[in-house]
């Protein structure tokens, strides 16, 4: 189904979508990768707050290009989500329950995104520069030291998604090979 | 023997840096465009013509194709008729690198260190190849290589008796256990024989050649084409969201080897199989 959303991402929005949805996603969104997660999650093992609240936020794993003058940011696709797996689970935990990258995660994130009704959302791996389109807003807010990982605060429009691992586990890698080999016969 | 100043291989350098991240090169571009007639799919339709519209953006405002616009393969054929003056090649080709990154505004995605990390902050240093040939130009291509693709590369030391069959498969399970982590439609480059190292090489090589290009040995070709077909009966499909477009292309490079072994390695790239050449 095609769907228009709004964030934040709580938890009813978060339980009205099923893995394959293509959705359109307006809001604001925070972006990190392997180092920023690093980083938030030795910051909430000393138990201080991170940089943003995570109630009911969407974590995009990203790490732009430098954007050029006139530009909001650079080149803006998605990250391989498998190097976040360590991270997600505790993000999680926290009430960050939007999840936006690309490729496989691991069980364990799986059973957390069940826990906690998270949403993994997928992007078109090396589609940077129309994602970028979809980028209103753009600033730094923590982590400026990290460069293309720094933490960015983002407002997005109508952001091209599919669900790929909804909060009841499904998963469009699995079900969207199989009808198609089955289709194919 | 001609004489070439260093410098002019800086300039090159950092304009193919620019160009290979921004224009993606026309062979690729047909591949893709093929494969989205072929497919079937309305999610994997949805997908690919998704992937023409970001290399059109890219086209028309001049920016990177994918924000991961990679680590710099910098590849040299220099002729033996040339004698490179005016400076260290080493330190030219990395200020070339430096340049292109910063002024064409691509990510600075290199750490100084594999274990500590530490971003270097320019890029460099280039991962470089040099090779002397006959001749006296110098034949400079650039490959950004992405990492979501190239961490689901792949090597293997084969026995002799696994044959052709185990090549075979092991290019099925080497594109099985990528999924759709390297962006799928993928490209495959296989290097078959001489050592450990140069498997590895002739893999990185086949990536640089055109997708409308076969070994020029039929054997080789003809396996090319049959294990581009067998990739895609797999139905990962664009993006791994099912579908007939695993992969837009797989070529396969060949070496002489020992009796006792048979290596092969298989590196994976993405549908932003970027390359750029010019020669001096």
């Amino acid at each position: 189904m095609e769907k228009h959303i709004t964030l934040p991402l709580t938890e009813e929005l978060a339980k009205s979508l099923k893995a394959g949805d293509i959705v359109y996603l307006t809001g604001t969104i925070y972006t990190s990768r392997d180092a920023g997660h690093k980083r938030m999650c030795e910051t909430l093992a000393k138990g201080e707050p991170l940089p943003f609240d995570p109630q009911d936020a969407t974590i995009y794993y990203v790490g732009p290009t430098p954007a050029k003058p006139g530009q909001v940011i650079g080149s803006a696709g998605p990250t391989t989500s498998g190097r976040m797996d360590a991270y997600a689970p505790t993000m999680m935990r926290v009430g960050a329950r939007g999840m936006i990258g690309k490729g496989a995660r691991l069980p364990e994130v799986v059973e957390a995104m069940k826990q906690y009704s998270g949403v993994y959302f997928g992007a078109i791996g090396g589609a940077g520069a129309l994602l970028a389109k979809c980028i209103k807003k753009c600033e730094l807010i923590a982590y400026e030291d990290l460069g293309a990982e720094a933490l960015r605060k983002l407002y997005v429009e109508e952001m091209p998604l599919f669900v790929i691992i909804d909060s009841e586990g499904n998963n469009l890698y699995e079900s969207g090979r199989q009808e198609y080999l089955a289709q194919r016969g | 023997m001609r004489e070439l100043q260093v410098s002019a291989i800086t300039d090159v350098v950092e304009r193919l840096c620019i160009e290979a991240n921004t224009y993606l090169p026309g062979d690729v571009k047909c591949a893709i465009e093929t494969c989205r007639a072929c497919e079937d799919s309305a999610i994997a339709q949805g997908v690919l013509d998704k992937i023409i519209e970001n290399y059109n953006i890219a086209d028309k405002e001049n920016v990177p194709i994918c924000q991961d616009t990679g680590m710099a393969c910098v590849f040299l054929e220099i002729g033996q008729d040339v004698h490179l003056v005016g400076g260290d090649l080493r330190e030219a080709v990395d200020e070339g690198v430096r340049r292109g990154y910063g002024k064409g505004y691509l990510r600075k995605s290199v750490v100084g260190d594999p274990v500590r990390r530490g971003n270097t902050g320019d890029n460099t240093p280039a991962m470089l190849y040099t090779e002397i040939v006959p001749g006296e130009n110098v034949k400079i291509t650039v490959g950004p290589k992405g990492f979501g693709s190239e961490n689901m590369s792949a090597i293997r030391m084969f026995k002799p008796s696994a044959g052709l069959q185990g090549i075979k498969d092991f290019i099925l399970e080497a594109v099985e256990t990528a999924g759709p982590n390297p962006c799928p439609p993928m490209v495959i480059g296989v290097g078959i024989g001489g050592t450990f190292d140069k498997a590895a090489l002739l893999a990185k090589k086949a990536l640089m050649r055109p997708l409308d290009t076969h070994h020029p040995d039929p054997f080789y070709a003809d396996l090319e084409e049959e294990m581009l077909e067998k990739v895609n009966a797999l139905g990962i499909g664009p993006q791994g969201f099912g579908g007939k477009t695993t992969a837009i292309g797989l070529n396969i490079e060949t070496l002489p080897t020992h009796i006792a072994g048979m290596p092969c390695a298989i590196n994976i790239n993405c549908h932003v199989t970027r390359h750029k050449t010019e020669v001096l």
